[in-house]
């Protein structure tokens, strides 16, 4: 359960300010499936970091599962922020000196879970992403495509409620997208939140709740997170 | 995170920068056994001071001719005498108790010549006891007589490497050398023995005091020295020694006395203050390695901006991020630290055996001191990286924009 109220944030870019989140408010359900759009400079992903824990709002509240986030520290925020929610980004970000493995490892290595069982819990997530027999390879050695589905089992190995996907096939060709989509929308079936930034209108208008930014306002909210699979407007 | 994951973390990323790392390891390396190696010289030569004197054994008192009104300081080599100190002074200590053995000393230089060979050595005037109480002993033939402290006797003793220059490998016992103007037998060879307190026993020529009294025409003894009783006081031999002097020289005491001790232990300080004084140079270089380390953390925290954002996006807190860089720093610390003991230990080992007369030793501090000062300057000059490290905003850092 995710609740934004008011919340605004202002960025300063060289000596102008600019205001990137106006007074959202926003309130996500367990289980959503929603997308967010609109022009670059828009706020979305402002409102995804938010979301993340990884920015603060300057004024406003946000809930995370009951917490009021805005009074905890930076340790807890990362405690948080390493239990409820996983990222995936744009450009993947693994990290090369480490094996496929290891980079899904990483979230349970800093949370100080014992080798044996992340290892467990690591081979289960690639074999879900169907990447087990990957496991060794390092990132230099996998396609484009395979490196967002290891970046998703990466994002996925603490067992979030929350993924956050920002353009997460933007650095992909069609047919290593349309797979990657395909396992973002099956862990949204298993139950998890899932929320994606994007400006591609197609992968956009999958998402049952579709919110459309500008200026750093929520223009537009419609459909429902939460309405069964097949309902939404395709 | 725990710290073997830590460890496992930080050894992938030395791996990965192999030349970086390897650089970092030598100048922390460097510095580590520059302090203890320059340390092990100074304590090396302390030891070598210490070994010399206690080879005349510790229960040596030594009367110089005049005296110095300042009192502390350096003890005097040499003094401006008044009054000699006289041959027949030194008979009348020879009555004091508690005083084992007295040998009264003559030094000046003179060619030593035999046949067409000559060679310009150090003649020792002195008498049997000098022997006992310098602990030296004859390889062939005998000591002095004991009638050289009251005749001028014509005989000498040779040291070895004397004896080599004059004779070669034939026999030198027996046969007549020519020191100045006097012809005189020799009776003996010195055991070789190096030197002992700057003066070289093997390049030198011992006669009986008397001899050396006439050769070099002066009555005034160079120094005389005392040989003390095991357990003598030596307060209070030495105010008995000098109420025979102020007796024997119109109620003046115008003798400086040297203990074996008081040298010994001004000798003591002067070295170990020099070691100190190595080591705290030896360590600029570990400062240098610090700021070394500081540089290149810095330009690794710029390079891994995304990784360190991505970190704080997958769960990792600032203070995790900040770990990670101080533990990069103290583990490589450590790293080179070892091998930086372990290239001085080799490096004084070899030393130790190309050149065994000098006893190069590390003194006890100097493995802690040197990889204490290199862990702490590591330590001190990671915290601005790993401070910038952890403040990095990951949303930035993972655009890998600037900040």
């Amino acid at each position: 359960m995710i609740e934004l109220q008011d919340v605004n944030k202002t960025y300063l870019v060289g000596e102008s300010p600019l205001q990137a989140l106006r007074d959202v408010n926003i309130t996500i359900d367990a289980g959503e499936y929603l997308s967010v759009m609109g022009p670059s400079g828009s706020g979305k992903s402002t409102l995804l970091n938010m979301v993340g824990l990884l920015d603060r709002p300057d004024s406003g509240s946000y809930r995370l599962e009951g917490t009021a986030t805005e009074e905890l520290g930076e340790e807890a925020r990362a405690r948080l922020r390493a239990d409820y929610v996983g990222f995936i980004f744009q450009a993947f970000h693994l990290i090369n000196r480490l094996t496929t493995l290891e980079n899904v490892e990483l979230p349970m290595m800093l949370a100080g879970i014992a080798p044996k069982k992340r290892r467990q819990s690591a081979l289960d997530v690639l074999e879900q992403v169907g990447l087990a027999d990957r496991a060794g390879h390092r990132p230099n050695q996998l396609s484009g495509g395979q490196l967002q589905r290891v970046a998703i089992a990466r994002a996925i190995v603490m067992r979030p409620r929350i993924l956050l996907a920002d353009e997460p096939t933007g650095n992909l060709d069609q047919a290593s997208g349309a797979e990657v989509v395909e396992v973002l929308e099956n862990l949204n079936r298993e139950g998890i939140t899932l929320l994606v930034v994007t400006h591609d209108a197609q992968l956009g208008k999958r998402a049952r709740r579709r919110i459309r930014m500008v200026d750093g306002q929520i223009e537009s909210d419609t459909g429902d997170g939460n309405a069964p699979a097949g309902s939404t407007a395709l | 995170m725990r710290l073997l994951d830590q460890l496992h973390f930080n050894g992938q990323l030395f791996l990965r920068h192999r030349v970086r790392t390897v650089l970092l390891l030598l100048a922390v390396g460097l510095g580590v056994a520059s302090v203890i190696m320059l340390t092990s010289l100074g304590e090396g030569a302390r030891r070598y001071v210490d070994r010399e004197f206690s080879a005349l054994g510790n229960q040596l008192l030594i009367v110089l001719p005049g005296r110095k009104e300042t009192t502390g300081g350096a003890p005097p080599i040499y003094g401006a005498a008044p009054r000699d100190l006289t041959l027949e002074d030194a008979q009348a200590l020879e009555r004091l108790p508690a005083i084992r053995a007295v040998a009264p000393v003559i030094a000046g230089t003179a060619p030593v010549t035999r046949g067409s060979r000559s060679r310009e050595v150090i003649v020792l005037g002195s008498t049997a006891a000098i022997f006992q109480v310098r602990k030296m002993d004859v390889a062939q033939g005998k000591i002095l007589p004991e009638r050289a402290d009251s005749e001028a006797l014509a005989v000498c003793v040779l040291g070895s490497k004397l004896k080599q220059e004059l004779f070669g490998n034939r026999r030198a016992i027996g046969e007549w050398v020519r020191a100045g103007d006097r012809r005189m037998r020799v009776i003996g060879v010195l055991e070789e023995r190096g030197e002992s307190l700057g003066l070289d026993l093997r390049d030198m020529i011992i006669v009986p005091v008397r001899t050396a009294e006439q050769m070099f025409n002066s009555p005034g003894l160079f120094r005389v020295l005392l040989e003390l009783d095991a357990n003598a006081d030596f307060d209070r031999v030495e105010e008995r020694v000098r109420g025979v002097i102020r007796e024997r020289h119109e109620g003046e005491d115008d003798v400086t006395l040297i203990s074996q001790d008081s040298m010994l232990a001004a000798f003591n300080n002067i070295l170990t203050t020099l070691t100190l004084a190595i080591a705290a140079i030896a360590a600029i270089s570990l400062l240098v390695a610090g700021i070394l380390i500081m540089n290149i953390s810095l330009i690794s925290v710029s390079q891994r901006r995304r990784e360190i954002g991505l970190l704080k996006a997958l769960g990792g807190s600032s203070r995790q991020v900040r770990q990670l860089f101080l533990g990069e720093s103290l583990l490589l610390v450590s790293l080179g630290s070892v091998a930086g003991v372990a290239v001085a230990w080799v490096a004084v080992l070899v030393v130790a055996r190309l050149w065994p007369a000098f006893p190069l030793a590390p003194p006890w501090w100097s493995v802690p001191a040197a990889v204490g000062t290199a862990l702490l300057s590591g330590l001190v000059f990671s915290l601005i990286p790993a401070r910038r490290a952890a403040a990095l905003d990951p949303v930035l850092a993972m655009r890998g924009q600037d900040l």
